[in-house]
């Protein structure tokens, strides 16, 4: 059997590498389609035929659940996201997060280096979880007003991690799982904001009413509960459970 | 919040239509013109954008624009800065997005009028220049009518380089495509039905506007 999957944008390379296992260990298959929750909400109220969502947030699952669009009771948080601020340049983010407040790079020594920064990119707050954790950790530290002029927003977190990438924005707020590697920042430098600075990112999966009965997308649904998935989440990726 | 998106979105058009005009005269004029073995590939080269995925030129011009593209570095040589994210990189970009709709109607104006009109107008020994204001120039309105208002609309339209190298920030890149997008993602819908309806209705306008001149302008020779 296949399931067809719409999977948050964020979770793109732990899911490729459960689908691959899952595939393996239960001979089902599954059919991944990567996107935007808010855009995959309008897709599967207009007909699409998914049959799991693993959601960027907890909101989207609950509210398709309560429109009888997700199987009531099989909601649950498959993975809870960790907010890094990031920057291609080595040695660019110190690890306290201090380039923030100073508004430029510090090396080892406190001692400022390069110029100010001009922009700090963030996913588009209203649309994606992690953009709206950001904001959350900007106002504990109270540099929301100072930093704002600076915000160049991603539509989402992939974007948001693409304006970073190219260096046009020198750092930015984007997905821990976006800039790990084999459970290692693969490069550049980074800052792994403390989680108690903003509200969990969690991650919701739920059971799509165009996939109830199909066996393989309970199978997955299982699967993603299962140590073996968990482990890989969370070591590999830096997702919470 | 919409309206500013909108004004945002006309003063992008308007200024790209502009620069578009001065831009593709002069190579409308030299394609329609040359007999150079430049001209296939010039003619294939402006023409591309026509056909690439705005996410191609989109990504294409993020890198490029970007600290350590080629434009990127020029503009920053130049003291400009780095220009994605701002207005003028969204000009840049609309002007290359738009580009074949305005050279090409433009090219085909010329070639339709012919050798003759100016041929004449060198023998009463006018200027070049001149010639070219007052002869070609006017017998290929026609072309610049219909180059002006597919620039435009065109700019309106455009989304995928936008999202790119737009950054979405409001006054600044944050035009009408974009600003739909973003109530559709945030689930707004009745706001992203009154700016998706305008866009029809203003596209469906520009189209019919443009038959019309079209028919009235084309026919009368002056």
């Amino acid at each position: 059997m296949s399931v067809s999957v719409a999977v948050a944008a964020n979770f793109t390379a732990p899911m490729q590498k459960i689908a691959q296992a899952f595939e393996q260990d239960t001979g089902h298959k599954a059919v991944l389609s990567f996107g935007s929750t808010g855009a995959f909400y309008a897709q599967i109220k207009n007909g699409a035929p998914f049959q799991v969502l693993l959601a960027a947030d907890d909101e989207t699952p609950l509210r398709l659940e309560k429109e009888g669009m997700g199987v009531a009771g099989s909601r649950f948080t498959y993975a809870t996201g960790r907010l890094v601020l990031w920057s291609k340049q080595v040695g660019y983010v110190d690890d306290q997060g201090a380039v923030l407040k100073l508004g430029r790079p510090v090396n080892a020594q406190g001692t400022r280096t390069a110029a100010p920064f001009t922009r700090l990119a963030i996913a588009n707050p209203k649309l994606a979880p992690y953009g709206a954790a950001a904001i959350e950790v900007l106002t504990k530290l109270g540099l929301l007003q100072e930093l704002q002029p600076k915000w160049v927003q991603g539509d989402n977190i992939a974007q948001t991690y693409q304006f970073v990438a190219t260096e046009n924005a020198p750092l930015g707020f984007v997905a821990l799982s976006q800039v790990m590697v084999e459970g290692r920042i693969s490069q550049g430098s980074a800052w792994v904001v403390p989680a108690h600075l903003h509200t969990p990112i969690r991650q919701d999966a739920v059971l799509l009413a165009k996939g109830q009965g199909n066996p393989a997308a309970t199978a997955l649904l299982q699967y993603l509960k299962s140590d073996k998935a968990k482990a890989l989440i969370r070591s590999s990726f830096g997702y919470e459970l | 919040m919409n309206l500013d998106a909108i004004s945002l979105t006309l003063k992008l058009a308007s200024l790209t239509t502009l620069v578009l005009l001065v831009l593709a005269t002069p190579l409308a004029w030299w394609l329609s013109q040359t007999h150079s073995k430049w001209r296939a590939p010039v003619g294939a080269l402006v023409t591309l954008p026509l056909v690439l995925p705005p996410t191609v030129l989109g990504f294409y011009l993020l890198i490029a624009l970007g600290p350590n593209g080629p434009l990127g570095q020029m503009t920053q040589a130049l003291g400009w800065g780095v220009l994605s994210f701002t207005f003028t990189g969204l000009l840049i970009g609309s002007v290359i997005f738009s580009l074949p709709f305005a050279v090409q109607p433009i090219q085909h104006a010329f070639e339709s009028m012919g050798t003759r009109p100016m041929e004449v107008a060198y023998t009463l020994r006018a200027h070049p220049l001149v010639a070219f204001f007052t002869v070609a120039v006017p017998l290929a309105r026609s072309g610049f009518l219909t180059a002006a208002i597919l620039s435009f609309a065109h700019t309106v339209g455009e989304f995928g380089v936008v999202l790119m190298i737009g950054g979405n920030i409001p006054g600044q890149t944050r035009v009408v495509s974009t600003q739909i997008y973003g109530h559709v993602e945030a689930m707004e819908y009745a706001q992203a039905h009154w700016l998706a309806g305008g866009m029809v209705v203003f596209s469906f306008a520009v189209l019919l506007a443009l038959s019309l001149l079209r028919k009235r302008w084309g026919r009368v020779m002056p």
